[in-house]
């Protein structure tokens, strides 16, 4: 299925650009969310390199493979992975969160092609995602639908909602990620409301669940990879253990950086600490 | 209404194979019929009212047109931010159908007494509210709401609710519809309030009081310049509804009516803005809270004495 992928080399450099990116939008727009999309680079690097079926220039194609970005604070990443791939030009990513904009700091589905659905209230997503994978069955489709989610909005009642209808449902085509980033709006996970045993939840309700180093483009590729068979039509989830602002090391595993908008000297020494990076 | 609701929904079902039912597990012998006829187009997604309103929505933009049923505040109030955020925003093919409009659900109480939804769910953008005011009414809007692209919440009463319409009646989504010609007050109503509207103008026969009842059954878009026209005609306007007094069918007319500069006596008969009192039977409740023929009678026999 991923003969036709890019080397893993190939998507370490889409993952490098979508921080650099990344970085210039946040702190242009005067944002802030770096350390949230920092965190799940690599997993939009794989998805949007190498996994999603989808057409840069013909962003409605009916069959191409739907994509939620459930923890819709990560916008300026998923934007500008899309400019990477050719959604909208790059000069758009100006346009983000500044007065006279045409790019919210959650991720929009108006006006933004290659977005389906809209986020921003935690706990949303996955809903929509198992309406979507039903969907796609009911009118026997082959595109697949991935929903990736925070770690906090696994705080979220209706995350778990959604997490018991999806295998009674058996919807084999869809796939969720958790961005297990280790720290949520006001501090650590296991400080404000424990995860843990994450997995072994996630396995109780039905799905097929693995985790994975979510920086590491191998292990996510081969945990994406639609066409690894699954026993009994089962959803999957991935756990991609990550690091919160993970590239800039000043930003790394820092709460303060779900909120900081990089300036000044912090942005020059992100920006050179991302440029050295691999 | 809801018996209407099932037949129109089963008979629009069997034609179009992308109309689904989402139940949030309610709906006992009420849906059987739907589920034994159309079985690949029913889903019950358990009592999981935010996880219904998401999965609708998922549903509507993989290309079906999907109906929620359950009782008042449960797919509405419960999952209002999946309603505006997940439905609403993506103007997603999902009409929301509610029992027990007012206080149908009578001695069952507070939980189920949806009397705050109308003013909510009309705020929304995108949605259309829908509250008809008998069976022929839901029977000819049914096939309008499933032909209306987005959002639509329908909002019905019980079962056993008798006609009130003339069975010649054209009832059109977005217009007001007559139920009875009249010269000195103009009742409009909302939802299951047209029978007793209907009852109150009877009463006021004798009291030489020539009575129009409308139906307003489509809140949102309201028809303005229908109503505005209408009332101008009128010494006295009252708008009737099974609900809180704030925001509702009064509400969305007197801003209507005030902006236009058409200033009848006008008053809101509905209930007052607090938690219904008593327990019992819807009947003997609309009694209790004072939203039944008599007192609507006795309002419009107040008003008429000021204003002539």
């Amino acid at each position: 299925m991923l003969g036709s992928a890019p080397p893993t080399g190939e998507l370490r450099q889409l993952a490098k650009e979508i921080r650099l990116v990344s970085l210039r939008t946040i702190a242009r727009g005067n944002s802030s969310h770096i350390g949230t999309v920092f965190s799940c680079v690599e997993t939009l690097a794989c998805l949007y390199g190498a996994i999603l079926r989808v057409r840069p220039a013909e962003p409605d194609w009916p069959d191409r493979d739907r994509f939620v970005m459930s923890k819709g604070h990560g916008a300026a990443g998923l934007y500008a992975t899309l400019a990477l791939r050719g959604f909208f030009p790059r000069e758009r990513l100006d346009e983000f969160c500044v007065d006279g904009g045409s790019l919210y700091g959650h991720v929009t589905h108006r006006g933004v092609p290659g977005v389906d659905v809209s986020t921003g209230a935690l706990g949303h997503g996955l809903a929509v995602a198992v309406g979507l994978a039903a969907g796609a069955l009911r009118l026997r489709a082959a595109w697949r639908v991935f929903a990736l989610l925070s770690d906090g909005e696994c705080d979220e009642g209706s995350t778990w909602e959604a997490a018991l209808l999806a295998p009674a449902w058996k919807l084999s085509n869809l796939t969720a990620i958790v961005d297990y980033n280790k720290i949520q709006s006001l501090g650590r996970v296991e400080e404000v409301v424990p995860l843990e045993p994450l997995a072994d939840k996630w396995r109780a309700f039905g799905w097929d669940t693995r985790e994975v180093d979510g920086h590491d483009i191998a292990a996510l590729l081969e945990a994406l990879d639609p066409a690894r068979s699954l026993p009994g039509q089962r959803a999957r989830c991935i756990i991609a253990h990550t690091v919160k602002g993970k590239g800039v090391s000043f930003m790394e595993d820092d709460l303060l950086w779900h909120y900081r908008t990089p300036k000044g000297e912090e942005y020059q020494r992100a920006l050179a600490e991302l440029e050295r990076g691999a | 209404m809801r018996t209407a609701f099932v037949r129109a929904l089963m008979k629009a079902a069997c034609e179009n194979p992308r109309i689904l039912l989402l139940t949030g597990d309610l709906g006992f012998a009420v849906l059987d019929e739907f589920r034994a006829n159309c079985p690949r187009q029913f889903y019950n997604v358990g009592v999981a009212e935010q996880n219904l309103a998401g999965v609708a929505a998922g549903l509507a933009l993989s290309g079906h047109i999907v109906f929620t049923y359950s009782i008042g505040n449960f797919p509405t109030l419960r999952c209002l931010e999946q309603v505006r955020n997940d439905i609403c925003y993506h103007q997603a093919d999902v009409k929301i159908v509610t029992v027990g409009g007012g206080l149908a659900y009578g001695s069952l109480g507070m939980s189920h007494f949806a009397t705050e939804d109308l003013a909510i769910l009309r705020a929304l953008p995108e949605l259309t509210v829908v509250a008809p005011g008998d069976p022929i009414e839901v029977e000819q809007l049914m096939p309008q709401i499933v032909a209306r692209p987005g959002p639509v919440y329908l909002r019905l009463g019980r079962a056993g609710e008798q006609p009130v319409h003339d069975p010649a009646t054209v009832v059109e989504l977005g217009r007001p519809t007559r139920a009875r010609a009249g010269s000195d007050v103009l009742l409009l109503t909302a939802g299951g309030m047209l029978p007793v509207a209907l009852e109150a103008a009877r009463q006021l026969e004798p009291d030489g009081i020539s009575t129009a009842v409308v139906s307003v059954h489509t809140l949102k878009p309201l028809d303005g310049d229908a109503i505005c026209a209408l009332a101008a005609r009128f010494r006295v306007v009252v708008t009737c509804e099974e609900h809180t007094a704030l925001g509702g069918l009064g509400g969305a007319v007197a801003e209507v009516l005030l902006e236009a500069g058409v200033t009848p006596t006008f008053r809101r008969f509905a209930l007052a803005p607090a938690f219904p009192a008593g327990v019992g039977s819807q009947e003997y409740l609309r009694t209790a809270n004072r939203v039944d023929a008599p007192a609507l009678r006795a309002l419009v026999l107040s008003l008429s004495a000021r204003s002539g």
